[in-house]
């Protein structure tokens, strides 16, 4: 036990009978409006007084400066040594209300929050039946905080190394922000280069500006930075610790190449004869050899051998990059290396996927070849791509002279996705400007709603819209090479209902461009619980808060940045990156940070050695001395969860925050047994 | 369902988790999603902590029903506790049948934090059942578990011991 629990125990053992203030927020009408406060006040009052209340008052705001102000004088004046406030859930003010009895000079962890707004007043609409709720759960909570002690929090230093998971612009920025500020930043990167999604673009909306243009220049400083280690090729295996001190697993996979001698002149790819598809960075247009970066600009510049096509790794023999590298910088013999890295902030960047249109069958993706998705026509305006820029068929020659965008492919669709992908409409709009621009072509876009609503977007619309490009509200029903009509032969032909003409169309075109859903990473839910951190339902990584602390989690230490969140432009996802670094430096700068005190602890006197506990902790906080015969918890590496203290068979463990006593005294205080008197005992006036 | 049952409004307390179903809970306030009053929740760090102590505590301190909650199987957030939780529930879930409770009184539901409405779903479904059951009674329940302040004010040893004479004054 700690010195705070001994203090606790000595505080109640005495027999003093606490001092307990009960605070009832009316939050406007929001609690008011279902739960008679004055009557929750009154009841508290009179009826918790053996419980050790004795003030009750109610207020319109509590949590505003002269609500608090009022708790603050009655911890003063009337010598509260416990504090309820019944308002909303403790995930929302309880360190307001907590910060507040720090000032008056009362242990913050000596006051409890009685939610009657989230589990009360917004989910019941009878008004009598809400109000007993809510004294109940008053109740509760007047008996819990009867027996909660005096902590203090477990203060950890903060390493000021930070880890950035994911390359692309999120990453990037995240990590060039950290480490201007002169702090050292690890970026690590699945890929073998740094740069994600937005390397693959041509032009970015609505200022159609170069992505690569605006990207490398990023890249490059994020590769040369001194303060950056960047770690491409490489995946993280595991995370260990806790805020200020996390220790990250990194697997450095071979790359055959030695990094030291390697100048990126390129000589290997020239020479290797193995010719891959390359299905990533050109979205299955383009080849790439064994031996590659995946593109020119590529951050670091050394090439990366895929092993599963390398003729030298399948047959034994081959070796044309070994022997024609200028400074014999590739090794065959090379291993995984798995690196240890501490770090005491982790930002996870890691982006998203394309949804696959094949999914969508009647849109004939993979079935129709000159139906394209939004990624392969992103590498087919794209001067570095594998048409050098030209849009053109499936066949590599034939402009279109007609084009069909369809929006939502994926998102918006309870089939699929139920979420708007948020990027579509500005980036088909963009499409339509490329076609118009480069082939001259009549364009379609097909969409439900148009959704242009950032800075400068809807402009790009009305420009758009002065082009000629036609547009079709409906969602696209069908894709077909099928024709039943003149003038569809050897056409695509798109069946569609107009929804503002009311009528049904079957539009013939050449080329069809499917802009696909984002759609969270396949591995999402993994690297969440890699991380500790928790997946919406449909895979987005969760904030700490939607609106008011977009890049936290609920996982103190590690931030999110980016699509993976939910899909974002670019604009909101670098604003994301920075915004993260913002808190990771912030974290730096404290140089220690407060961890909660909840943890377990053994008393050693009662705990007789059984070791049931010892194999419940999965973050190995629990250790058995075989000189004492005891079991011991190490407080730093106790995440607080309480399995072993519901484990114990003789109540050794102390659950300091969650102790027995204060979760059997909130279950009598929930069911009114405190206003209970026993039979024997003599009723009190 | 008796005519009787359906009048009766029972009495259930919840236990959730701090990372999930708590968060489930205050989604469905901040929705205003509607569900029947009949549940009080009680946050724990995490279902892992679940003693089943507390279950029988709920249950002889006038509760008709349990509701069990954490993270869905996989997703917890000390990595595997609350299939901790499941394993104690069943075991749980045997003895309370031992001792003529019905199974339907004591129930576990998994919910995420995403999950407010699915929650809200599971306490309306979760209260019509144990209406259906009637009251517990569970008769022979112990006495109100007392302050300590008042329990060594009296020299009372174990909480529901027949206290003679009490004197609480502030």
């Amino acid at each position: 036990m700690n010195g705070a629990t001994n203090q606790a125990s000595s505080l109640s053992g005495n027999g003093k009978r606490p001092r307990i203030g009960v605070y009832v927020c009316h939050c406007g009408s929001n609690i008011a409006g279902t739960v008679d406060v004055a009557e929750v006040r009154e009841w508290a009052e009179k009826r918790l007084d053996r419980s050790g209340v004795v003030v009750a008052r109610d207020y319109k705001f509590m949590c505003s400066s002269l609500g608090q102000e009022l708790i603050e004088k009655d911890i003063k004046d009337l010598a509260l040594d416990r504090v309820v406030v019944a308002a909303c859930s403790p995930h929302l003010h309880e360190s307001t209300f907590r910060t507040a009895c720090r000032r008056a000079g009362l242990n913050p962890y000596l006051c409890e929050l009685a939610s009657i707004r989230e589990q009360v007043s917004w989910v019941h609409s009878d008004k009598v039946a809400a109000t007993d709720k809510a004294k109940a759960v008053l109740s509760g909570a007047v008996e819990r905080v009867a027996r909660n002690e005096p902590l203090e929090p477990q203060h950890v230093p903060v390493n000021p190394a930070t880890m950035v998971v994911g390359g692309g612009i999120a990453g990037i920025q995240a990590a060039l922000e950290i480490a201007d500020a002169g702090y050292h930043v690890y970026l690590v990167e699945r890929d073998p280069s740094i740069g994600g999604h937005m390397a693959q673009f041509d032009k970015t909306f609505p200022t159609l500006d170069c992505a690569a243009c605006i990207l490398t220049p990023r890249m490059v400083s994020a590769g040369t930075h001194p303060n950056i280690t960047l770690l491409t090729w490489s995946e993280v295996e595991k995370v260990d610790g806790y805020v200020g001190s996390f220790s990250v697993t990194v697997r450095k996979k071979a790359r055959y190449v030695k990094t030291a001698l390697c100048t990126g002149c390129g000589v290997c790819q020239e020479k290797c004869p193995k010719k891959v598809i390359d299905e990533v960075y050109e979205a299955g247009l383009g080849y790439r050899k064994a031996i590659f970066t995946p593109f020119p600009q590529a951050v670091p510049k050394y090439p990366v051998l895929d092993r599963s096509n390398c003729t030298y790794f399948q047959r034994g023999k081959c070796k044309a990059c070994e022997k024609f590298c200028p400074t014999g910088a590739i090794d065959f013999e090379q291993q995984d290396e798995v690196v240890t890295l501490e770090v005491g902030n982790i930002v996870l960047a890691t982006g998203y996927d394309l949804f696959d249109p094949r999914r969508v069958t009647q849109y004939g993706y993979g079935r129709l070849a000159n139906v394209f998705s939004s990624l392969e026509f992103e590498r087919l305006t794209n001067s570095a791509g594998p048409t050098h820029g030209e849009i053109v068929l499936r066949d590599g020659v034939t402009k279109p002279s007609t084009v069909g965008i369809v929006h939502c492919v994926g998102s918006r669709d309870r089939n699929f996705n139920n979420y708007c992908s948020a990027i579509c409409c500005m980036q088909s709009l963009k499409f339509a400007h490329l076609v118009k621009e480069r082939t001259g072509a009549t364009v379609y876009n097909f969409y439900i709603d148009m959704r242009t609503p950032a800075k400068a977007y809807d402009e790009f619309y009305q420009r758009v819209l002065e082009e000629g490009t036609l547009f079709v509200r409906g969602k696209v029903a069908e894709v077909t090479d099928a024709a039943r009509l003149a003038g569809e032969n050897g056409k695509l032909i798109i069946q569609v209902e107009d929804t503002l003409a009311g009528k049904q169309r079957r539009i013939p075109v050449d080329m069809v461009v499917l802009s696909a859903a984002l759609e969270p990473r396949h591995d999402a839910a993994d690297v969440a619980k890699r991380f500790g951190i928790s997946c919406s339902h449909d895979g987005w990584f969760i904030e700490k808060h939607p609106k008011l602390d977009p890049v936290a989690t609920m996982t103190e230490g590690i931030f999110i940045a980016g699509c993976v969140t939910g899909p974002k432009d670019i604009p909101a996802t670098v604003a994301q990156g920075a915004a993260a670094a913002a808190r990771v430096l912030g974290h730096i700068q404290r140089r220690e940070i407060a961890l909660e005190p909840i943890r377990a602890s053994v008393i050693e006197e009662r705990c007789s050695g059984c070791r049931i506990c010892n194999d419940l902790c999965p973050f190995n906080a629990i250790t058995y001395i075989e000189e004492r015969a005891v079991t011991e918890i190490n407080p730093a590496l106790c995440q607080g969860c309480g399995t072993c203290v519901a484990a114990c068979p003789a109540g050794a463990i102390a659950g300091t925050g969650f102790s027995n006593e204060q979760i059997l005294a909130q279950i009598d205080g929930l069911l009114l047994r405190n206003l209970e008197v026993p039979a024997a005992e003599p009723a009190l006036v | 369902m008796s005519e009787q049952n359906e009048q009766f409004e029972p009495v259930i307390v919840g236990f959730t988790c701090n990372w999930c179903s708590y968060r489930a809970a205050d989604l469905a306030g901040t929705a205003r999603v509607k569900y029947p009053p009949n549940v009080r929740l009680i946050r724990l760090m995490c279902s892992g902590r679940l003693d089943p102590t507390f279950v029988l505590q709920a249950l002889a301190a006038g509760a008709d029903g349990v509701l069990i909650t954490g993270c869905h199987p996989g997703e917890c957030h000390y990595l595997e506790q609350n299939y901790k939780a499941m394993r104690r529930f069943r075991l749980l879930q045997r003895t309370l049948a031992q001792l003529g409770v019905e199974p339907g009184r004591v129930q576990l539901v998994w919910a995420s934090a995403a999950e407010g409405v699915r929650l809200a779903h599971e306490i309306e479904r979760v209260v019509e059942e144990v209406r259906a059951l009637g009251p517990l009674n569970w008769s022979g329940s112990p006495a109100p578990r007392r302050p300590s302040w008042i329990t060594e004010a009296i020299g009372e040893a174990e909480p529901g011991a027949v206290a003679i004479e009490v004197e609480v004054g502030a």
